[in-house]
């Protein structure tokens, strides 16, 4: 089965909040390499203006990855989990993430694009917090190979 | 911050990557595919061996620049294009570089341009941060 061209535009509701927690903050960051003290020490990020430890840049992946699990459980998806490359990733932040946060995703497809057997689907997951303002947006590309039924 | 001119270097490092590490990161990032952390799987997809997360480049790579910004609040946009991979050795692991170099400056925000190699190739394309100067 391809894919669905017409899951474009869908329909796709929040996901239920993510709360972050300072340990898992700081799980994350030493699995990225990240040592500096903003990720792991509340009072280095306080010094910088924030409530608790700063989120590496890249957790926001924790919270898209819900968004696209919604996408790959839509019956109709035509995608198969094992067909899937990740081929571009991109992230527009209004403020980092922070320990504290309850964030939610909103996910929405932006595009497909055949190219060859594959298709080319761009994804956009829009973070927001408990206020409803804006944290970042996530882009992927996913490759989707048709392989076999 | 001092001013930037195209082409300085503000940071550069090398981590070492185990298959801890790639365990580690799939814990901390809940990405549990098994192509990262089982060889006999990685071989039944075709693939050269067991290889990092793309996304444990890519968060490490942008890692390299947080210090020298002193706030990570200072990035505004992070992207790249995933284009080869990091096969991690069980015995030997790998090793990926980070280059980081200022790509274009303007009033308000400089790009700052990551050159990421694992074994003389470049795994990431187009690894391209936007920050705030100020």
């Amino acid at each position: 089965m391809p894919v669905n061209p017409e899951l474009v535009g869908r329909d796709f509701p929040p996901t239920s909040p993510y709360l972050v927690g300072r340990e898992k903050v700081r799980e994350f960051a030493r699995a990225v390499f990240a040592d500096d003290p903003q990720h792991t020490d509340p009072v280095a990020a306080q010094a910088l203006g924030y409530p608790d430890v700063v989120a590496p840049p890249t957790f926001a992946i924790v919270v898209q990855e819900q968004t696209l699990q919604q996408l790959l459980a839509q019956p109709d998806s035509g995608i198969v989990l094992h067909n899937v490359l990740h081929a571009e990733q991109r992230f527009a932040y209004t403020r980092p993430i922070v320990a504290g946060d309850e964030l939610t995703g909103r996910l929405a497809v932006t595009g497909i694009r055949m190219l060859g057997g594959n298709a080319m689907v761009t994804s956009e997951s829009v973070i927001t917090d408990a206020s409803g303002a804006h944290v970042v947006t996530a882009t992927s590309v996913l490759v989707v190979g048709e392989g076999e039924e | 911050m001092t001013a930037l001119a195209v082409g300085d270097v503000i940071a550069e490092r090398t981590v070492h990557l185990t298959r801890e590490s790639l365990v580690r990161y799939a814990g901390a990032s809940g990405d549990f595919n098994a192509i990262h952390y089982r060889d006999d799987v990685a071989a039944s997809v075709g693939l050269p061996g067991v290889l990092a997360h793309g996304m444990l480049t890519m968060g490490l790579a942008v890692q390299t620049i947080v210090p020298w910004l002193g706030d990570a609040g200072r990035i505004l946009e992070y992207g790249v294009r995933f284009t080869r991979p990091v096969v991690v050795d069980p015995e030997s692991g790998a090793e990926v570089t980070v280059l980081a170099k200022v790509g274009a400056v303007d009033a308000e925000t400089a790009r700052i341009d990551l050159t990421v190699t694992h074994a003389g190739t470049t795994v990431l394309v187009k690894a391209q941060v936007r920050i705030r100067l100020a």
